[in-house]
């Protein structure tokens, strides 16, 4: 079949992405044409201010070379303005006479730089602050001339000022509002931050507007004159010199083609939430836009746009853009500055102000109706994408509000979350301790490599991609050196893989609701993008169909990640631990001989204790595990499921079986705990611990359920970890009876299993959907906490060992053996 | 360089799984996939050594069990922008049955 013809006006950051997102969805799908005024290849506009304060070359900020676009077979029109659609013919015309035709037309035209309007504006010397060819005039200049003027006290104009004065210029920053940025920060930030910009030389002019441009007698502008103000002392002067001047006082969407092929614009090319334009075989995306009366001049909001274009284009026709919150960062290294959201306030809205202005450290965070709905930061911006993802989510602050304005680490979110401040870390400091990746590899790979996005990092320097819990940090770094183009996911619809589009929540949901019950059916209903998933996706899959359908939904050993397969935890070398189960912690003299005798049969290299309170043997090959296993079977024993996301151990102490201080039997509750949750299937591994009094001996503080014996019953404790997440579990309720402690567990356990994101723990879930929402389900509603023991008793009900399986059946025990084959040479 | 060796029969390798064949120059992983297309490759992961033969497989590749390193099944490749390249294998199937030769 002849492929369709996709036009793409303008190669700039919205564009390509767009075509980028585009062939990952549907490589195949169209010819692709691309048009760029520009004689370059798609480049990072947002990185021309290092390059003209000399940190960046323009190499450096090349995003697709023109390699790029032969690989993809898309033909490149560099240099070619587009003048003409004919939407009649569907065909597109550039100044040279160019023509191409279309199936589907992508408008990326970008904007204009908005030129003050007055006398001498298109003199020599003037320009504005768009692309490569004006930061190279800037840059010329500098070398040749003395005094620079800008005109703009905005982000833009700001980033040029400081480029030049780096330059060796006399700059001097003309803004016609009472402050600097008065569309990021509010006044007190801008007056810290023009205090620090004058401490570095530059010089501001304030409520100053501009009259006209004056030449000298080479033609070259040589002054600027402003209007008197009211109030005007005749000894100020009205004019200062000006060899350059640089207008930044705003964009302009790009409009006139579209207007010219009579497309609707209405302060951009006006679309619709599928990016589509008034004319369905024309989609708009980036600069040159206006949705829902919004002209963004940001990349973040750009790159959604081209995500959910690209979607339509692939005619997947299931994205939606409903608009972006933004955030802005400046890039003046050595400046810390960030806003987002409504961080003017208002009616309805508290503000929770800092300021230090001797320190140099301003926070102020706008709040509505218990959600940040704004900040601005100076100073100290490390917690800035934190605030930014509660303004996305409109996650509820009322509990974090008295500790929200001193950063995320003083709620409790620990492991190394966010604990160094990612702009004053040395570049040799290690981020992710995982895979020993240092801030300035992350550094580095974001700037040559061109990454928006916490995947790209992850992808490409492997940072945050293994146990995540320096995620935070690398968002932090992210964001500091791409600045507003960074975009935070948001939590809540974040997709689970690159396979899909679809969120956790959206997976489970839908597999309720249709009663899907085989990963195949599932991908399929729910057009997923690769043929069968990936090892991130299909044991997420696997796991919600099991765990909503029990009985019915069928296992997928192949969905699961080789220890959940095999039995066993795979260590480095490739060889397995064996942990058999002893319930409780409790064991017996003639079990430890039968592991003695394995140890010294198998030759395991290490036996240890576990933390979970029994023995590990390590270093078992994998063809010896069902052997180990029928004589650990032998004497009784069974898996202790060490190596999966399910119920691992309950941990227990001595308790009023031998225990002078015990009030309860906590040993004998332990097992009674452990036998009743033997072969459960999780999100995550889960662990119990029951203590027999308020000594607490067992550590049930930091467990998933700690159950605390006390004279009159027990205490039982939610949503502790003592892993990743050092988080101390939350009180649920008191209980008296034994049975009481198996029906409260099982059912909050079943919520979590029901509930639950894969790898999620309990203390994340619960950090998630919050502790009421649990009590309401486990503690004040009887009838639903019986439902929920009842559905995990019944989704358990058949367990068997895993080992004993591998002993007896044939064609299980066949995975685990070695093929050996007869070798022979073949004489030519 | 060795005649074709039969290994073993399809049924016995899972769909989007494998088996691991010991051979004299060293371990061989052989895939299955869901197309029933069979692939081999050194039983070692370019990364840190791994054995790819107890990854998952998807499409026409394996992710690595120890830190997730993908590997292309047809020509051993990491893919992008992890690098590294396992030896691959020639496998084939043949009524019903994979065969295998060794360089």
């Amino acid at each position: 079949m002849k492929k369709q013809k996709l036009v793409v006006v303008g190669n700039g950051m919205a564009g390509m992405r767009a075509v980028e997102e585009l062939l990952k969805l549907a490589p195949d799908l169209y010819d692709i044409t691309v048009f760029g005024a520009e004689p370059h290849p798609n480049y990072n506009r947002i990185l021309l201010s290092p390059v003209l304060a000399g940190e960046m070359t323009i190499n450096d900020i090349i995003l697709n070379p023109l390699g790029w676009y032969a690989d993809n077979g898309i033909r490149l029109h560099v240099g070619k303005m587009v003048t003409k659609i004919d939407r009649t013919a569907r065909k597109v015309v550039a100044s040279d006479g160019t023509e191409e035709e279309y199936d589907r037309l992508l408008l990326a035209t970008g904007s204009t730089p908005f030129m003050l309007p007055v006398p001498g504006n298109d003199l020599p010397g003037v320009i504005s602050y768009r692309d490569i060819k004006d930061t190279d005039e800037m840059i010329a200049a500098a070398a040749t001339h003395r005094h620079a003027v800008v005109i703009g006290g905005g982000l833009l104009g700001l980033e040029a000022a400081n480029g030049l004065k780096l330059r060796g210029m006399d700059v001097t920053v003309v803004h016609l509002m009472p402050w600097l940025m008065e569309r990021q920060l509010d006044k007190a930030a801008a007056d810290m931050l023009k205090a620090s910009l004058e401490a570095r030389g530059l010089k501001f002019l304030l409520e100053k507007q501009t009259e006209a441009l004056l030449g000298g007698e080479s033609g070259r502008v040589a002054a600027i004159r402003f209007k008197p103000a009211p109030g005007y002392d005749p000894g100020d002067g009205l004019e200062i010199p000006a060899d350059l001047v640089v207008m930044a006082a705003g964009i302009r969407p790009n409009t006139a083609l579209a207007e010219s092929a009579r497309l609707h614009c209405n302060r951009g090319i006006v679309v619709n939430d599928t990016m589509q334009t008034y004319d369905p075989r024309i989609y708009a995306v980036g600069e040159c836009v206006a949705h829902r009366g919004i002209a963004y001049g940001l990349v973040a909001p750009l790159f959604e746009q081209a995500k959910v274009c690209a979607n339509h284009l692939a005619n997947f026709g299931i994205a939606r853009y409903t608009g972006s919150v933004t955030s802005t960062k400046l890039k003046v290294t050595g400046i810390d500055l960030f806003s987002a959201g409504n961080f003017m306030g208002g009616p309805g809205t508290d503000e929770i102000v800092l300021n230090d202005a001797a320190g140099g450290v301003y926070k102020k965070l706008v709040v509505k109706n218990d959600t940040l709905v704004g900040a601005v930061l100076y100073g100290d911006t490390a917690d800035g994408g934190w605030y930014f993802q509660l303004v996305k989510d409109g996650q509820n602050i009322r509990e974090l509000r008295d500790q929200l304005l001193f950063g995320q680490n003083h709620v409790g979110d620990g492991g190394h979350a966010g604990v160094s401040k990612a702009a004053s870390m040395p570049d040799e400091a290690e981020v992710c301790g995982c895979n020993g990746v240092c801030k300035g590899d992350i550094v580095k790979a974001i700037k040559s490599q061109g990454l928006f996005t916490l995947e790209d990092v992850r992808k490409h320097t492997k940072a945050s991609s293994s146990c995540g819990s320096c995620t935070g940090l690398v968002e932090q770094i992210l964001a500091s050196t791409i600045g507003g183009a960074y975009t935070p996911t948001d939590a809540k619809e974040k997709p689970i893989c690159a396979c899909t589009d679809h969120s956790h929540g959206a997976v489970r949901k839908t597999i309720r609701e249709r009663h899907l019950l085989t990963i195949a059916d599932t991908m399929h209903y729910m057009e997923w993008n690769t043929p069968n998933g990936c090892a991130t996706c299909r044991p997420a899959l696997n796991y919600y169909l099991i765990s909503t359908w029990p009985g019915e939904a069928k296992d997928d050993p192949q969905s699961r990640f080789v220890n959940e397969r095999a039995h066993a935890n795979i260590q480095k070398d490739g060889t397995f631990s064996v942990v058999p189960r002893m319930w409780g912690g409790l064991t017996t003299p003639a079990e430890l001989r039968v592991i003695a005798d394995i140890a010294e049969k198998y030759q395991v290299p290490t036996v240890k204790m576990t933390g979970g309170a029994r023995v590990d043997l390590l270093g078992i090959k994998k063809e010896d595990l069902p052997r180990v296993w029928a004589d650990l079977g032998a004497a009784g024993m069974v898996s202790g499921h060490a190596y999966g996301k399910s119920i691992r151990t309950v941990k227990t102490c001595v308790g009023a079986e031998h225990c002078r201080f015990g009030t309860q039997r906590s040993m004998e509750m332990g097992v009674k705990l452990e036998k009743m949750l033997f072969g459960m299937g999780a999100p995550h591994k889960v662990k119990l611990a029951v203590s027999g009094c308020p000594r607490n001996c067992a550590e049930a503080g930091i467990k998933d359920i700690g159950v605390i014996g006390v004279d009159s019953g027990y205490e039982i404790y939610v949503a502790g970890n003592g892993g990743i997440k050092t988080e101390v579990a939350q009180f649920l309720c008191k209980v008296k009876t034994d049975d009481e402690v198996k029906e409260y567990s099982a059912a909050f356990l079943q919520l979590y299993r029901e509930e639950g994101f894969y790898l999620e723990r309990t203390c994340h879930y619960v950090a998630r959907v919050g502790l009421d929402h649990v009590k309401a389900a486990v503690v004040a509603d009887p009838a639903r906490r019986r439902a929920l023991y009842e559905r995990l008793l019944f989704a358990l009900k058949d367990y068997e060992d895993p080992w004993r399986e591998a002993v007896e059946k044939p064609e299980v025990r066949r995975e685990y053996q070695v093929i050996e084959i007869k070798e022979v040479e073949v004489v030519s | 360089m060795t005649g074709w060796i039969r290994v073993c029969a399809l049924d016995e390798i899972a769909p989007q799984g494998s088996r691991v064949v010991a051979s004299s120059q060293g371990d061989i992983a052989i895939f299955r996939t869901a197309a029933d297309q069979v692939f081999g490759l050194h039983d070692k992961c370019p990364h840190k050594g791994g054995p790819l033969s107890q990854g998952i497989v998807h499409g026409n590749a394996v992710t690595c069990p120890l830190h997730g390193m993908k590997i292309g099944l047809k020509d051993g490749e990491a893919v992008a922008p992890d690098k590294g390249c396992a030896k691959t294998f020639a496998v084939k199937l043949e009524g019903g049955d994979v065969w295998l030769r060794l360089k």
